[in-house]
C-alpha cells in the first residue's frame, strides 16, 4: 500500500468513526448514569431522518441539525421515562425505540416525500460542507506532514471536529465536573448519591438527555454530512458498532476514541477492498464485518482485559421510604 | 402482584396495553392521511377473508411461535435472549446442510433430521453468549446482540463463497431436491375433505410449532428442569441454596432457547424457500421479544400472541400491496405493543393496581 493510499484510507476512517464516536460518547453518557441503553441505533436513525426532512425542506442544515437533535432527544425522553420513571426493563425500551424508529421513519419519509422511504437528495446549503483548514495548500508541498495535514486533519465537515473535541470535553464534564462525579456514582451506588441529598431521578433524566443529544449529532451527521440525505435503515447496525466500542473502551471517553477510530478503520478496510491478502491466505470481506463483534465478545469473555459495567447499570432506583 | 387477582395480570393488563399501542398506531395511520377503519377492515380481510388468507397468516404466526417461545424459555431464567434473530439464521444453516446431504426419498424422513439440524445449529449459536454468561458473567443481551451480527456475516460469507451452485450469481443454496418438500395444510387437510388454498405457505411446521407449545409448557411447568430454571430466574440465591447449580441451568435454558429459535428455519428455509437465501429470517427473531412479552411467558399466550403478530404481519402486507401505507407501519405496532407490554408495563398497571385496592376497599 503507497502513501496517497494509505492517506485515503485513513481518511475514510476519519469520516467513517464520527459516527461511531458520536454515539459511543452518548452511550457513554446514559450507561455511566446506570441506564442501559440498546437504544442508540433508534435515535440515530430518527435523527438522520428528521435531520435529513429538515434540511430537505428548508435547505437550512443548521434547521436540520436542530430538528434531527430533537428527534433524538424526544426518544431519549421516552428511554427516560420508561426506564427512570416507570422502573421498566431498560433492554426492551431500548429494543422498542430501535423498532418504532426504524419503522416510523419509513412511514413518513414514504407520506412527506413519496419516494420509497428515502428524503430527496440534500444539495449545497442543506448539506455541511467541507471545511479547509488554514494553510492546508500552502503546506500541501511539505513531505510526509504537507499531506497528512491537508488530507487528513484538513477537510472534513464541522461535526467532525466536534467530535474530536467532545472526547476531552466528556472526559472533563465526567471527571472535572461535581455534576460528572455525580453522574458516575448513580451509576455505581445510587443509595449513596439520594443519601446526598442529590436526586437519583434528575441525575439519570440529564445523562439520558446528553445521550439523547449526541445522538442526534451522530444521526445528523450521517444523514447532512456523510451522505446527502436519509435512506430506510441508513445506520446500518451503526448503533450496535458504538455500544460494541463502548464495551471495547470500558465505559472511558479517550479509550472510545481509540476504539471507535480502530472500528472505522475495519470499516474503511471493508468498503476499500473486498479481500485482503495477509501473509499468503485470502481474508474475506465478511471477517472485516463481523472483526468489531468479535473482538466486543473476546473483551467482553474477559480473556483480553475484563471489561466491568458500571455497578447499578440497568437496575431502576426505587427511593427508600 | 397481591393488589391484583390473577386473570387481571394475565389478561387485563396485556389487553389494555394491546389497546393503548392499537389507538397509537391509528393515530399513526390517521396522521399520514389514510383511515384507520378502512385499514383494519382491509387487514381483517387480507388476513383472515379466505383460506389464503389465513394460510400466510399461519405461516408467519409458525415463525413466531418458535421465536416467542425461544424468548420465553431464556426469559423463565431472567435471561434476556436478544439474539434469536442469529440462531434461526444458523437454525437455516443447519436445515439446508441436512437437505442438500443426501436424496431423501420422502419428507417425513427429511423432516425430524432437518428439525435436528436446525435445532442443533440453533443452540449451537446460543451456546457461546450461554457459556459467557454463567461462566464468565459477560451480559448476555450484549453478546447475543454481537452474536446477531456475526451469525449474518458468517452466512454472508458461505452463500457468497462456499455454497452456491456454480455458475449462479444468487447468494443462496441450490433448490432442495423433491423428496424434502414438505406437504402444506392444503395437503394435509384435502384428505379431510377440507378445502385448503393450495398457493399459501402454511406447512407442516405449524403442527411442529404447537408441539412445540406442549413440549415447552411439560418442560417448564411440569419438569426438573423447568422447575430449576424457574426457581432461578426468581432469585438466584435461593435456587443455589436449594442445590440448584447455575451455569448447568443457565445453559440449559439458552441451549433450549436457541433450538427453537433455530426450528423457524424448518418452516422457512424447508417448507417455503426450498432453499437457503440470505436473510431468510426477517426479524422474525426480534418479533419473538414482542410475542413473548404479550404472551406472558406462557404457551397458550405465546401462541395467541403468534397469530395476532401472524394476522399483523400477512394484513401488513396486504395494506402496503393496496395502499399507500408502507409495510413498516406493522413494525411501529410491533415497537408500540413491546414498549407498552414490555417496557412501559408498569404505567399500566400502577393506576390498575390503584383501582383493584379501592374496589377492594369499597365492599368491605
Amino acid at each position: 500500500m503507497d502513501f496517497p493510499t494509505l492517506l485515503q484510507v485513513l481518511d475514510s476512517t476519519v469520516r467513517l468513526a464520527t459516527p461511531l464516536l458520536l454515539a459511543c460518547l452518548a452511550g457513554l453518557f446514559s450507561e455511566r448514569s446506570g441506564i442501559y441503553d440498546i437504544g442508540l441505533e433508534g435515535k440515530m436513525l430518527a435523527a438522520a431522518f428528521c435531520s435529513a426532512a429538515t434540511a430537505a425542506v428548508t435547505g437550512s442544515v443548521w434547521l436540520g441539525l436542530l430538528a434531527g437533535i430533537g428527534g433524538s432527544m424526544l426518544l431519549a425522553g421516552l428511554h427516560g421515562l420508561s426506564a427512570i420513571t416507570f422502573r421498566g426493563n431498560q433492554l426492551i425500551s431500548g429494543v422498542a425505540i430501535n423498532f418504532l424508529a426504524a419503522g416510523l421513519t419509513v412511514v413518513l419519509a414514504q407520506d412527506w416525500f413519496h419516494q420509497g422511504g428515502r428524503t430527496p437528495s440534500l444539495l449545497g446549503g442543506a448539506r455541511f460542507e467541507a471545511i479547509t483548514l488554514p494553510f492546508a495548500e500552502t503546506l500541501r508541498p511539505v513531505p510526509v506532514l504537507g499531506p497528512v495535514y491537508a488530507e487528513l486533519i484538513s477537510g472534513h465537515t464541522l461535526l467532525v471536529y466536534v467530535a474530536a473535541l467532545l472526547v476531552p470535553a466528556s472526559w472533563w464534564v465526567l471527571y472535572r465536573t461535581r455534576f460528572g462525579l455525580r453522574l458516575r456514582a448513580v451509576g455505581e451506588n445510587p443509595e449513596a448519591v439520594d443519601t446526598a441529598g442529590v436526586s437519583v431521578q434528575a441525575t439519570r433524566y440529564a445523562a439520558v438527555a446528553i445521550c439523547g443529544l449526541l445522538c442526534g449529532l451522530a444521526g445528523a451527521y450521517l444523514a447532512t454530512a456523510l451522505q446527502a440525505g436519509f435512506s430506510r435503515d441508513m445506520t446500518a447496525g451503526r448503533g450496535y458498532i458504538a455500544l460494541a466500542a463502548l464495551i471495547f473502551a470500558k465505559w472511558r471517553p479517550w479509550q472510545a476514541l481509540g476504539a471507535t477510530l480502530l472500528f472505522g478503520l475495519l470499516q474503511a478496510i471493508a468498503l476499500r477492498y473486498q479481500n485482503i491478502e495477509l501473509g499468503g491466505v485470502g481474508l474475506p470481506v465478511q471477517v472485516m464485518d463481523a472483526l468489531p463483534y468479535i473482538l466486543t465478545v473476546v473483551i467482553l469473555a474477559g480473556f483480553v482485559g475484563r471489561a466491568i459495567p458500571p455497578r447499578a447499570g440497568g437496575e431502576p432506583y426505587v427511593k427508600e421510604r | 402482584m397481591s393488589q391484583m387477582p390473577k386473570w387481571a395480570d394475565l389478561v387485563l393488563i396485556p389487553l389494555i396495553s394491546l389497546i393503548v399501542a392499537a389507538l397509537l398506531s391509528a393515530l399513526v395511520i390517521l396522521g399520514i392521511g389514510e383511515d384507520p377503519v378502512a385499514a383494519v377492515k382491509m387487514m381483517v380481510t387480507g388476513a383472515l377473508g379466505s383460506t389464503y388468507a389465513w394460510g400466510y397468516t399461519l405461516y408467519y404466526a409458525t415463525n413466531f411461535i418458535f421465536t416467542g417461545l425461544a424468548v420465553s424459555v431464556a426469559f423463565h431464567a431472567r435471561l434476556f435472549n436478544i439474539g434469536g434473530e442469529g440462531q434461526a439464521t444458523l437454525g437455516g444453516l443447519g436445515v439446508a446442510l441436512v437437505c442438500l446431504a443426501l436424496p431423501w426419498p420422502h419428507w417425513a424422513l427429511a423432516l425430524p433430521v432437518a428439525a435436528l439440524g436446525a435445532a442443533l445449529f440453533g443452540a449451537a449459536w446460543a451456546a457461546i453468549p450461554a457459556w459467557l454468561q454463567a461462566r464468565r458473567g459477560s451480559h448476555i443481551v450484549i453478546t447475543t446482540i454481537m452474536f446477531n451480527f456475526i451469525a449474518a456475516s458468517l452466512l454472508n460469507y458461505l452463500l457468497v463463497n462456499v455454497l452456491r451452485p456454480t455458475g449462479s450469481m444468487d447468494p443462496s443454496t441450490a433448490r432442495f431436491a423433491d423428496g424434502t418438500h414438505l406437504p402444506t395444510l392444503h395437503d394435509l387437510l384435502a384428505p379431510l375433505g377440507i378445502a385448503f388454498s393450495k398457493a399459501a405457505p402454511a406447512n407442516i411446521s405449524f403442527l411442529l410449532a404447537l408441539a412445540a407449545c406442549v413440549a415447552v409448557w411439560m418442560l417448564i411447568w411440569r419438569s426438573r428442569l423447568g422447575y430449576e430454571i424457574r426457581a432461578l430466574g426468581h432469585s438466584e440465591p435461593a435456587a443455589i441454596y436449594a442445590g440448584i447449580r447455575p451455569v448447568r441451568t443457565v445453559m440449559w435454558a439458552m441451549l433450549i432457547s436457541g433450538a427453537l429459535a433455530g426450528l423457524m428455519a424448518v418452516n422457512t428455509v424447508m417448507g417455503e424457500a426450498e432453499r437457503l437465501v440470505l436473510n431468510s429470517v426477517e426479524g422474525a427473531g426480534f418479533i419473538g421479544i414482542a410475542v413473548a412479552l404479550m404472551g406472558r411467558n406462557h404457551p397458550v399466550g405465546v401462541f395467541l400472541a403468534a397469530i395476532l403478530f401472524g394476522f399483523l404481519y400477512q394484513g401488513g402486507a396486504e395494506l402496503a400491496l393496496w395502499t399507500d401505507i408502507p409495510r413498516e407501519l406493522i413494525v411501529v405496532i410491533q415497537a408500540l405493543v413491546i414498549l407498552f407490554t414490555g417496557a412501559l408495563d408498569n404505567m399500566v398497571r400502577m393506576p390498575l393496581e390503584r383501582l383493584f385496592l379501592a374496589l377492594r376497599k369499597g365492599p368491605a
